[in-house]
């Protein structure tokens, strides 16, 4: 038997849209096999096919030899089959036990559950409290416990979407492990990543997918980064670089900011300092879960702060709500889109309105001169290449990544003084990726300062000529780059006490 | 197999055919009831539905009834938008009843027309202040405002019976427990010679233009959407939650004490124990029943007029109990809500092909 998993001529059609289209290929056994593809390519389509959350069209699925149907994803689980998805399916209100009980089939939340969690996580290097509520979880945090889930039962084949989004460089590492040891175990491993280093890194065998085609198997070893990304997108990528670093005088600054958990497992913000000047791109680095959410409401004036902790443009907009802030040309992109970012139920238009500056002339004494928000939604859609329907499309209908491009592109349209932005490509496709790291470098050198929250190290680091790293609460100083500072970076992530 | 498939943006034409699909199936639904009690279908259709569109006495007590379902509900519709459900506006309207009425009351001898206009101020600013204890318990103690104005319902009902028995009663009424019949400074001008509608009906259209208004062309009515489906992006666009749920309980209250002194000066011109009717609480059906559009709410507001005027017909004619009334509203409640997944939703229809 040359593969444990053979798909053969699967087609998949919504409507006239055609998601794949006759695809064909193996996992072998114990390997980790990677499905490239960019937004839309039909990989989650694919994925779902595999799962048993959709039916093929056309085409049949062998699995150890036997034919292989699931008509749902119980099915699929019995067969052995898991999946850690992209988008979390956890109950926010519910701890993470009792989430990981919920996800099993036929288990009781008992003690004993606990321990296997408890021994499961410290196993993989995923560390987590089984007593937490998952409501105050970031959204790291929360893929460990999905992570997490899924080692638990056993899987003969592991689906992997995106898994190392959030991960510190320690942790990806770590993950790394355990999935080789998984693969070793006789466990397949298929992993959906746009990093490519990352495939490149652990994966034997590649999928690539373009427009719900098979475009190429290969082994990705055998292929630079490069190459892949052109296979995968069908066109060359921008080069990224910063022109010329030109920086003006600072215009903002955070003044010894410091906070007290809201709740029980929120985070204590201690002393932050910080100075951005006209120009430059800083980057606050760290893992999920160290004070980031916290950091980002009171930039963004979610929740109020002291006089003098913040000043913009020499004015303090402490105790200033998120439209004042825009009216002074301070513009936010919060990590989470659906529900923060944007509204689910309405379109996209509507959505515009959230960030509306009195300069934009969307609104005037309150009254919504639509013509001027649907030009600009217009303007937001072409030029940040959102595929959408229309511009009236509810939000919720738009694919994690597009979505992301449509709040960037909104915030961006208006010409920010100043942009804070946290995960800029959390979940994004290379390609719009790309498109998103270019806008915000043109923004730069116009003159403009911007500030990047993210845990994706490889993105502070192509972007930002000054890096924090945030832990437990606490920002560091700037991180001299270049006397070593990758590893100084790393060190301060995890909070300079685990060294291996 | 039945499938629904989640539509980008919500179907237009849905939006049309869905109430009148409800109303088929009402109709549909209807025509069973009656047949199984044994009436001629017909006959029982005319009664209840056509007979209340004949005759100026017909329509115009259609309309008299229709005009304080429009206000109230489209008070409502904008606080149900923000997630803020105010249940009360039955209480609402029986206080800006008594605070209306006891002005007209109080200058029982003086004619002029300043009298009316401080009357309903008197109404808007009773319910308001009604409905802002449910506010100001909401905003500061977190307290529920659903049961909040629930329960200052009952309070204000037996707050109407305390003043007609007190120091409202009539002193010339032989200690029946009503006021004094307003005078005419202190009554609702008519629009319909020989009917009993009032000037409550344009104000009520009034309202609903500017509700349309505010829903769709201002940020206000923006601001409510997105604090009621998504508040955590009402602070990211900058829109406090406590000032949303006071602006949306202090209208709604305002609107429905005004239709309460309607009401009062209008058709029933004095304060009588029985004011409240339960508008305030048909409204929530008519709203909902509009998917709480404002235009859309004139249409509901008349049809569950007519469910009322229909109603009081059968009870006359066909001897049916009073709650048909009621049976109606709900069947027309019931398939409106589950017609209106079509609206978010297209169902499709097919073999499943792996069986």
């Amino acid at each position: 038997m040359k593969y444990q998993l053979e798909l053969q001529n699967i087609s998949k059609s919504y409507g006239d849209l055609k998601a794949n289209e006759d695809i064909s290929f193996g996992i072998r056994p114990a390997s980790i096999h990677a499905l490239l593809g960019e937004n839309g390519a039909g990989k989650s389509t694919l994925v779902k096919v595999i799962y048993g959350s959709l039916q093929p069209n056309s085409g049949s699925m062998i699995w150890y030899g036997d034919d292989y149907k699931p008509n749902n994803p119980f099915e699929a689980r019995e067969r052995g089959v898991a999946m850690v998805f992209q988008h979390f399916s956890l109950f926010e209100s519910l701890t993470v036990a009792e989430n990981i009980a919920l996800g099993l089939d036929n288990t009781n939340l008992d003690d004993e559950l606990v321990q296997v969690i408890i021994k499961h996580s410290k196993q993989y290097g995923l560390e987590i409290n089984p007593h937490q509520t998952v409501g105050d979880l970031s959204v790291g945090e929360r893929q460990r416990v999905e992570i997490i889930r899924c080692l638990m039962q056993n899987p003969k084949l592991l689906i992997m979407d995106e898994p190392t989004s959030v991960l510190t460089p320690q942790e990806v590492s770590d993950l790394f492990v355990t999935l080789q040891k998984l693969a070793k175990d006789g466990c397949a491993i298929l992993y959906i990543s746009h990093k490519l280093e990352e495939v490149c890194q652990i994966c034997d065998h590649a999928t690539i997918l373009r427009g719900g085609k098979l475009v190429q198997s290969c082994n990705p070893q055998e292929h630079s980064k490069g190459e892949l990304a052109e296979m995968m997108i069908g066109k060359k990528l921008t080069q990224l670089a910063r022109s010329n670093v030109s920086l003006g005088n600072e215009i903002f600054r955070i003044n010894n900011l410091s906070r007290a958990r809201q709740d029980m497992f929120g985070i204590e913000l201690k002393n932050i300092c910080l100075s951005i000047k006209q120009g430059s791109i800083v980057g606050i680095a760290g893992v999920a879960g160290n004070g980031q959410n916290e950091l980002m409401e009171i930039l963004i004036g979610e929740s109020h702060s002291a006089t003098g902790v913040l000043t913009f443009k020499e004015q303090d907009v402490g105790q200033l709500n998120a439209h004042e802030r825009r009216q002074l040309s301070m513009f936010f992109v919060p990590d989470e889109r659906l529900g923060h970012g944007a509204v689910p139920e309405l379109g996209l238009n509507e959505n515009m309105l959230l960030s509306r500056p009195s300069v934009s002339g969307m609104t005037n004494n309150g009254v919504i001169n639509w013509q001027t928000v649907h030009t600009l939604t217009e303007q937001v859609i072409n030029s940040f290449d959102v595929q959408t329907q229309s511009s009236k499309s509810l939000a919720k209908s738009l694919s994690g990544g597009n979505l992301q491009k449509f709040m960037v592109g909104r915030e961006l349209i208006q010409q920010p003084e100043l942009l804070i932005i946290a995960q800029p490509t959390w979940g994004v496709d290379a390609g719009s990726a790309n498109h998103i790291h270019q806008a915000l470098i043109t923004l730069a050198d116009q003159g403009s300062a911007i500030l990047v929250i993210s845990q994706d190290l490889d993105e502070i680091l192509t972007l930002c000529e000054q890096v924090h790293v945030l832990n437990d609460g606490s920002l560091s100083p700037p991180v001299n780059m270049k006397n070593n500072g990758l590893k100084e970076i790393s060190q301060l992530m995890l909070g300079g006490e685990r060294n291996d | 197999m039945i499938k629904l498939q989640a539509r980008s943006e919500n179907s237009r034409k849905m939006v049309i055919f869905a109430p009148v699909l409800a109303i088929t199936l009402t109709a549909i639904s209807a025509m069973i009831i009656f047949l199984w009690a044994g009436l001629d279908v017909w006959n029982a259709f005319y009664v209840l539905f056509v007979e209340p569109l004949t005759g100026k006495y017909n329509i115009s007590e259609l309309l008299v009834k229709a005009a304080p379902l429009m206000m109230i509900a489209l008070g409502l519709s904008i606080g149900f938008r923000a997630g803020v459900w105010n249940i009360g506006a039955e209480g609402q309207y029986i206080i800006g009843a008594i605070s209306g009425g006891a002005v007209g009351l109080y200058f029982y001898d003086v004619q002029g027309a300043w009298i009316m206009p401080l009357m309903a101020l008197a109404a808007i600013l009773g319910g308001m202040f009604y409905a802002g204890i449910a506010a100001f318990l909401r905003t500061k103690y977190q307290v529920n405002e659903i049961l909040v104005t629930l329960m200052l319902t009952y309070v204000a009902i037996l707050f109407l019976g305390a003043m007609v028995f007190g120091p409202l009663r009539n002193p010339d009424g032989f200690n029946f427990p009503e006021s004094r019949i307003f005078h005419d400074s202190a009554t609702l001008p008519n629009i319909w010679q020989g009917t009993r509608l009032h000037i409550g009906l344009i104000v009520a259209l009034l309202f609903a233009g500017i509700a349309w208004f505010m829903t769709n062309k201002h940020m206000f009515g923006l601001q409510i959407k997105i604090s009621g489906s998504a508040p955590r992006a009402a602070k990211f666009a900058g829109f406090s939650e406590n000032k949303t749920i006071w602006y949306t309980l202090l209208i709604s209250g305002g609107v429905a004490g005004l239709a309460g002194l309607f009401e009062a000066s209008g058709p029933i011109g004095q304060l009588v124990p029985h004011i409240p009717s339960g508008y305030g609480f048909t409204a929530i059906i008519v709203a909902f029943l509009a998917r709480l559009h404002p235009i859309g709410i004139i249409f509901s507001a008349l049809l569950i007029a007519l469910t009322y005027m229909g109603g009081e017909n059968a009870q006359i004619t066909l001897q049916l109990p009073s709650a048909i009334t009621s049976i109606f509203q709900g069947m027309l409640l019931f398939y409106f809500l589950a017609c209106n997944i079509l609206i978010e939703y297209k169902v499709s229809f097919s073999l499943n092909r792996n069986k």
